[in-house]
């Protein structure tokens, strides 16, 4: 749980906006804000009782129970004893109330804590110390490195250059990075100076308290003027203050009212299919109730008309009352004895079972990821046997099937490529873990984690050749990376996509270490030599020039432009000599495109000075122009980048994380759909797809959809379908218009020939999720075994999920890492998290989260099917054994004249479903396997069963109920034809009442535990142990309960003594309980057996190979890596994001005028910090700043915090 | 979720190796197969066939000796006559039985509405089930090879549970006075001839509540049709010794127990026991019925065994 507890209450008043002035607490206590101190938990010592019953008993199962109790105690209905229903009702409210109380009393823990913390405030022009509930809006507050930001605050001063502040704001989004805040400059004169910041008496006018954590929008008036606010100037609580000695700031928003306490409304509670058909079924079991009592009663009023009349001699009515209203007395007499066809037991142990479930999949050391130390976690403990049903599962790419790791692995320096191993003969060697590596102690500052094999390259560095140090100075030279040093000697990179960290890194261990950066030079260790570029101009990357460059001014004072890029455009771009080099080149980089590396081309050319001065101007005059500047930069930018010099090309691997591919052969052989939602670019998506082999060579076809028009998709679905359909296209137009736009409606999946594949782009996406078209879309995505989609939003991403979730009565699994995941994360039925990753987001969110996503095949193969399978054996049996106990009530009432008379010993009816079968279902709920871990993965067909739901369903709880119909006649029947007519052995009297009551409770407890030992298929001990240990419980107990001791206590609550011990020494009782289990058992057998044996169930064939085969089977072979050798696929390796570019030169201007407290190089060292990029290249800028005015606004939702998507092309 | 365990280091937060968490407890896995379900039937059939068998012949054989040997039970028997009506059942007091002092004159609401008679004082024992006593007497009488009757000697106690006659039903203690006085301030249940601690005045031990026949009543039937036991034959004289003689015998009916109120009917029933309690006809045919019916199963499903499932055939994928 949150360190600020999460749970809290929304104010529901509505404030239009927001007045008040620094430094006034009478002004501001006059608007009646929230003070800060927060409150989470929900009861308090008095408030629990009655709350927390309230809230139990609007639960429709215990309000139920209420009621009966309520009929129990009117004399005339009670039918049973108070304490029959008294003692589940209290057993049930009180472990639930014991639960509520313990969440509360932590949550009361952490809010006292948090509401403790100490702050320093400015009261009476003094610095105090002031807990943190006792802050008001208003008050000026300092806040000091590492410290939490207390309240929302706007920023005034800090200690940092031009009143930067850096934050980290794990605990509002989940992001470790930092960002950075900057105050207004009329505040920030204000320093630390008491005085001065006592004197403050600006007013802000700012929004109403709101969840929005991206936005904020305000004015300051100070002295007579306006300042507009946004969000670069607030600090919200939860953040934590980082790098920044103290900072200053203006409490706006306080406890309850501030962004983060906004955010924590409820997130919707998930159901799971089973939930909602548990529903149904409670409802049809009472109506069927209300028929039960309904017939009773009506027997009832017939027999006090014809017999009961007569035997009022006997047993006069009370107060004559007539048949009917003794049939109406007797109805609810009946709701209450048959109420144990609605038992309370069963939400509680439904409940039981799935933490049970859940604590499984959390000591799961096969899903535990022993790199980062991080096991997998059930977050929901209500979703379990959902799992065991997934038929879509949609993915995100990066982070979840990479590891958004790049390698660098191969290269190409003029024209000789690097990075295969060969052995003696000239083969070439594949890459294992053990393939010896390249030794890089001659160089103290390379970075041991990195691994080359191939020594040929070291050899041609060592041998400086000046060709690969070109190279290298290259990569060591032209990108947007921050280095940071913490210590002498320990570099840490931090680079905006992973990609130019993999080539920074590499030029690192290759000699050409790049130490540091300040605005305006570059300081890099050439093999030993520490040499500072001066840096003179940063031709950024975008995603029109998909290139970068970078002029820089050797120590020597030579002039040159480095130039790394998308190939294709590299080679519009070279003088003509490199012609050669340049085919050459090209064939290595098929070659690399081949095996799936993403390449980039190298460049460089040497500048003359005197036109590198006149660029100079005009590149000036064109980033000051007013129109139109970045048009004339570009112009400006393809003017000097062209005649250049081919070095080479890199290639770099996306590296899948371990098993993706035998994962996702597993999963579509379980029949589960898998959609890979991304916001790569195409080529990037298509080349992972066929990579982890959700694309396969073998596909009949992969259809790519990318139109540009609402027509162009429309017809591009169209012809999809018909190549993969060609009869089924004359049967209609495709679903016409005004079907689509019509309302929900389930849509069944279509059989198709072959296999075939579906590549969507965003644009593309667009169009298809229109209103008119989503059918269409839907239709042709589920005929395709494998959907891609790129290029996606997080939007777009939530509303595939909605749209499979709306059309296909099926259940979806999203599965993903970032914060763009979260929207699909919440909109799928279950949501899962990759974890022990950067960027908490979507773990928060999740359902279930682990860290590899080859966990995903245990999580549904085994911990799912396991999940539901027991979920839907549990309520077999729990359904048969009630209602089998009820029936019998219904068939003895036709014998006693409809009375209401129990057939069981009332206490027998207390404790049979919380004592004598409680344990042995249980039991069976938890530790039942049909088969084991093993074979469940050697037989992914084992899950298809739980797509149809073919485990449980109306018809299996139909077959339930005439089960137990049967039985209920069995077990009436048999004892009442024994037992009539029949005395002891000494003649005495064994026919009476009570001596019935214990035989029939008997042969009944008799009958459901065997018919358990039927329905389960794995005995552990445990289980073995709750049968026979329930059984022995049963006689112990009802030993007890009849002995004379009891009954002395209370004889009226006892009055069953001396029935056990006189009825079972009997041979008759016992030869009665042998008839009855094996009339019970009987047509259960053979009907089972028939099954098995006419038409056998995929689990009846597994088990049957398992008994055959007696041994577990090896584990499966591994696959290996299915490696492309066909088409060129890659293009080049940046991401889509716009580059740092901006950032790095920008120092420049940041810089205060007259700067004295720091030398330039330590302040650039933390200025990288606030650039530090998010770990992941999925195209989030880190400062949060939209980058394209194009993308349409993406709703935040709660917590999460999605950023703009940069995507030119959309 | 879980216990935070005090471990450290790189694998701190690795999940137990135990069988349990992993799921990995040894078990039995139970699956029916041709080669258990089979046998279990025939055996099964078996078991049954002989069951029943030896239940018929037993229930034959006692028959036959009906009135040569062995101890004779006379039972009289009810018909139509609900003794298990909810609103009869609990009309009792347990507690006043069991011979609580301060029971016996406020007796329990439940025994609405027979908790106090006509003169107000209060009923013992209280209730309908006690109020509706059977109090008809019947007298044996064998016609013998003379012609003179001779009554056949029938003990009236020992008729009920141990527990019951010793734990469930006391009197009140009666210190140095009579039963008599301790019931003062009680009165006798409205359709009784003779208040409670008149019912044996010759035997204090089967007066009051601890008289058998009230305790054979109090134990309620199940069903509307039921016997009680009323007597055992007394075989310490001859002629019955060994039982009842062949021959005539008459019963001697003193009828105060009124059963067309109710349309029933009463009944009177000599018996003979067999070990596994009364003469029971439907243990020994349900058994056979049942035997037969799983051979009948057994065979069915040995026919489809055989020409679906043999070696596996069916389980092919």
């Amino acid at each position: 749980m949150s360190f600020f507890g999460l749970d809290c209450f929304r104010k529901e008043e509505r404030e239009l906006e927001r007045k008040l002035r620094a430094n006034d607490r009478e002004y501001n206590l006059s608007f009646r804000y929230a003070t800060n101190a927060i409150k989470t938990s929900k009861y308090n010592l008095f408030s629990f009782l009655p709350l927390n019953l309230f809230e139990q008993f609007q639960r429709i199962a215990n309000a139920y129970f209420l009621f009966l109790l309520v009929l129990q105690v009117i004399p005339q209905i009670s039918s049973l004893s108070w304490f029959t229903t008294v003692v589940p009702l209290v057993l049930v409210l009180s472990v639930t109330a014991a639960k509520d109380a313990t969440d509360d009393i932590n949550r009361h823990r952490s809010d006292n804590q948090v509401n403790n913390r100490k702050v320093q405030v400015l009261i009476d022009r003094k610095l105090r110390s002031e807990k943190w509930m006792d802050v008001q809006v208003g008050d000026i507050i300092k806040l000091e490195n590492n410290q939490f930001v207390t309240a929302d605050l706007l920023l005034l001063s800090s200690s940092e250059p031009l009143n930067l502040v850096y934050i980290e704001t794990a605990e509002l989004d989940g992001e470790t990075n930092l960002k950075v805040r900057q105050a207004l400059p009329v505040t920030g004169d204000l320093g630390d100076d008491i005085e001065k910041l006592a004197d403050f008496n600006g007013e802000v006018l700012c929004e109403p308290p709101n969840n929005r954590l991206d936005r904020f929008t305000g004015t300051l008036a100070f002295s007579g003027q306006k300042y507009p606010l946004d969000n670069e100037k607030i600090l919200l609580r939860g953040c934590t203050l980082r790098n920044t000695e103290w900072c200053f700031g203006l409490v706006l928003f306080g406890g309850p009212e501030t962004k983060l306490m906004q955010n924590c409304g409820k997130s919707t509670f998930k159901r799971t299919s089973i939930d909602r058909l548990m529903n149904v079924l409670v409802l049809c079991i009472f109506g069927f109730l209300a028929c039960m009592c309904i017939i009773l009663a009506i027997g009832n009023y017939f027999w006090e008309l014809n017999k009961g009349s007569q035997f009022t001699v006997f047993l006069p009515r009370l107060d004559g009352n007539s048949a009917a209203f003794s049939a109406f007395l007797t109805f609810w007499s009946y709701v209450i004895i048959l109420n144990t066809v609605v038992p309370i037991s069963l939400y509680v142990s439904v409940e039981i079972i799935r933490l049970g479930n859940s604590f499984y999949i959390d000591w799961d050391r096969k899903m535990y990821f022993a790199r980062n130390d991080t096991p997998a976690e059930a977050r929901t403990t209500t979703l379990n046997e959902e799992l065991g049903q997934i038929k879509y599962v949609f993915s995100d790419k990066t982070g979840t099937l990479t590891q958004n790791i790049m390698t660098f692995n191969k290269c190409s320096i003029n024209g000789k490529t690097y990075g295969d191993v060969f052995d003696y003969t000239g083969q070439r060697l594949e890459i294992t873990e053990h393939t010896e590596t390249v030794d890089f102690s001659f160089n103290p500052l390379a970075d041991p984690r990195f691994m080359f094999h191939d020594h040929a390259l070291v050899e041609a560095v060592k041998l400086e050749n000046p060709e690969v140090h070109a190279f290298f100075r290259l990569l060591a030279l032209c990108h947007t990376v921050m280095a940071e040093e913490k210590k002498e000697g320990e570099l840490f990179y931090q680079a905006q996509s992973p990609d130019e960290g993999a080539l920074v890194t590499a030029a690192r261990n290759f000699g050409f270490v790049f130490r540091s950066r300040t605005p305006d030079s570059i300081s890099i260790v050439e093999m030993g030599k520490q040499r500072s570029y001066e840096l003179l101009a940063i031709l950024d990357f975008n995603n029109v020039r998909k290139r970068m460059s970078i002029i820089v001014r050797t120590p020597e004072g030579k002039l040159s432009l480095y130039c790394k890029g998308a190939d294709t455009i590299i080679y519009e771009r070279l003088h003509q000599s490199c012609s050669k080099l340049m085919d050459v080149t090209t064939e290595h980089l098929n070659e690399f495109a081949g095996e799936g590396l993403r390449t980039l081309a190298l460049a460089y050319k040497d500048l003359d000075e005197e036109y590198f001065e006149q660029w100079k101007q005009r590149h000036h005059e064109a980033s000051t122009a007013l129109d139109d500047r970045g048009g004339k930069l570009d112009q400006l930018y393809e003017e000097i980048e062209k005649d250049l010099l081919l070095l080479g090309a890199t290639a770099i691997e996306d590296k899948l994380q371990d098993g993706v591919p035998q994962t996702i052969e597993q999963l579509s052989k379980a029949d589960i759909k898998i959609w890979v939602l991304t916001g790569d670019k195409q080529e990037t998506a298509e080349n992972i797809g066929y990579s982890c082999n959700l694309l396969r060579e073998e596909m009949n076809e992969v259809f790519i959809v990318s139109g540009n028009s609402h027509e162009d998709v429309k017809q591009e679905l169209r012809n999809a379908r018909t190549s993969m359909k060609p009869d089924a296209a004359e049967n209609s137009v495709f679903l016409p218009e005004s079907v689509s736009g019509k309302s929900v409606k389930v849509m069944a999946d279509e059989v198709v020939n072959g296999e075939y594949g579906l590549v969507i782009n965003g644009h593309s996406l667009a169009y298809a999720l229109e209103r008119s078209m989503e059918l269409e879309f839907l239709k042709t995505a589920c005929m395709c075994k494998a959907v891609i989609c790129c290029r996606v939003t997080p939007l777009q991403k939530a509303q595939v999920v909605e749209l499979v979730k709306k059309y296909k009565q099926a259940v979806t699994l999203a599965i993903g890492d970032g914060a763009n995941d979260v929207s699909m994360i919440k909109a799928a039925h279950i949501g899962v998290g990759i974890s022990g990753q950067e960027g908490m987001q979507a773990v928060l969110s999740s359902d279930y989260s682990f860290a590899q996503f080859r966990f995903l095949q245990r999580l549904l193969l085994v911990h799912g099917r396991w999940s539901y399978l027991r979920m839907c054996k549990f309520l077999r049996y729990f359904f048969y054994k009630n209602f089998t106990f009820t029936f019998v009530h219904f068939w003895y009432a036709f014998f006693c004249g409809f009375s209401a008379q129990t057939v069981y010993d009332e206490w027998f009816i207390t404790l049979y479903n919380l004592v004598y079968t409680a344990l042995p279902v249980l039991g069976m709920s938890l530790f039942e396997q049909d088969v084991n871990d093993v074979w469940s993965f050697q037989h992914p067909q084992l899950y298809v069963p739980g797509q149809l739901n073919l485990y449980f369903s109306k018809k299996a709880f139909f077959k339930c109920a005439l089960h137990s119909c049967y039985s209920s006649l069995v077990l009436f029947f048999i004892p009442y034809a024994t037992m009539q007519d029949t005395v002891r052995d000494d003649g005495k009297d064994v026919a009476d009442y009570q001596s019935f009551a214990l035989l029939t409770q008997t042969c009944l407890l008799f009958a459901v535990t065997i018919q358990l030992g039927f329905e389960m298929s794995y005995w552990t001990a445990v289980n073995t142990f709750f049968v026979l240990g329930s059984l022995a419980m049963y006689f112990a107990v009802t030993f007890t309960m009849y002995s004379n001791g009891m009954f002395l206590m209370l004889p009226s609550a006892f009055p069953f003594i001396g029935t056990a011990r006189n009825s079972l020494n009997q041979p008759n009782v016992w030869l009665t309980i042998f008839l009855t289990s094996i009339l019970c058992v009987l047509p259960v057998l053979t009907y089972r057996f028939l099954l098995i044996q006419l038409c056998p169930t995929i689990n009846d064939k597994v088990m049957f190979k398992v008994r055959q085969a007696k041994a577990s089977p090896p584990p499966p072979p591994r696959r290996t890596r299915i490696r492309r050798t066909s088409s060129r696929r890659s293009g080049y390796a940046f991401s889509h994001a716009q580059g740092y570019g901006d950032l790095v030169t920008s120092g420049r201007f940041l810089r205060r005028p007259a700067i004295s407290r720091s030398s330039g190089f330590t302040h650039a060292g933390r200025t990288t910090t606030g650039f530090s990029p998010m770990g992941r290249s999925a195209g989030y800028s880190p400062t949060g700043r939209p980058q394209n005015a194009k993308v349409p606004d993406v709703e935040v939702m709660s917590l999460q915090m999605y950023r703009t998507i940069t995507d030119a092309a959309l | 979720m879980g216990k935070v365990k005090a471990k450290s280091g790189p694998l701190a937060r690795r999940p137990d190796n135990s069988a349990f968490k992993q799921q990995r407890l040894p078990a039995l896995s139970t699956m029916l197969t041709a080669n258990t379900v089979l046998p279990f039937f025939y055996f099964l059939s078996l078991i049954s066939l002989v069951l029943g068998v030896w239940l018929l012949l037993t229930v034959q054989s006692t028959q036959e000796n009906v009135l040569q040997s062995g101890d004779v039970f006379f039972y009289y028997g009810l018909r139509n006559f609900h003794q298990n009506l909810r609103r009869y059942m609990i009309s009792r007091d347990d507690g006043q039985m069991v011979g609580r002092k301060n029971r016996l004159k406020t007796p329990s609401s439940y025994c609405n509405p027979f908790i106090k008679g006509q003169n107000g004082l209060p009923i013992a024992p209280c209730g309908a089930a006690a109020n509706s006593i059977f109090n008809d007497s019947f007298i044996l009488y064998y016609h013998g090879s003379s012609a003179s009757l001779a009554r056949v000697p029938l003990l009236r106690q020992g008729l009920t549970w141990y527990t019951d006659k010793n734990i469930k039903f006391r009197n009140p203690s009666t210190g140095n006075m009579t039963l008599a006085q301790v019931f003062e301030g009680t009165t006798k249940p409205p359709y009784w001839q003779k208040p409670v601690y008149e019912r044996d005045l010759l035997d204090p031990n089967n007066n009051g509540f601890i008289n058998d026949d009230l305790i054979v009543w109090m134990r309620e039937a199940a069903f509307p049709n039921f016997k009680k036991l009323y007597g055992v034959l007394h075989r310490a004289n001859t002629p019955f010794t060994h039982g009842l003689p062949a021959g005539n015998y008459s019963i001697d009916i003193s009828y105060n127990f009124p059963v067309q109120y109710f349309h029933g009917r009463k009944e009177v029933v000599l018996a003979t026991l067999s070990w596994f309690g009364g003469q029971n006809h439907f243990l020994p045919v349900a058994y056979l019925v049942t035997s037969g019916l799983i051979l009948l199963l057994a065979v069915v499903l040995t026919v489809v065994w055989w020409k679906f499932g043999k070696d596996g055939r069916n389980m092919e994928e």
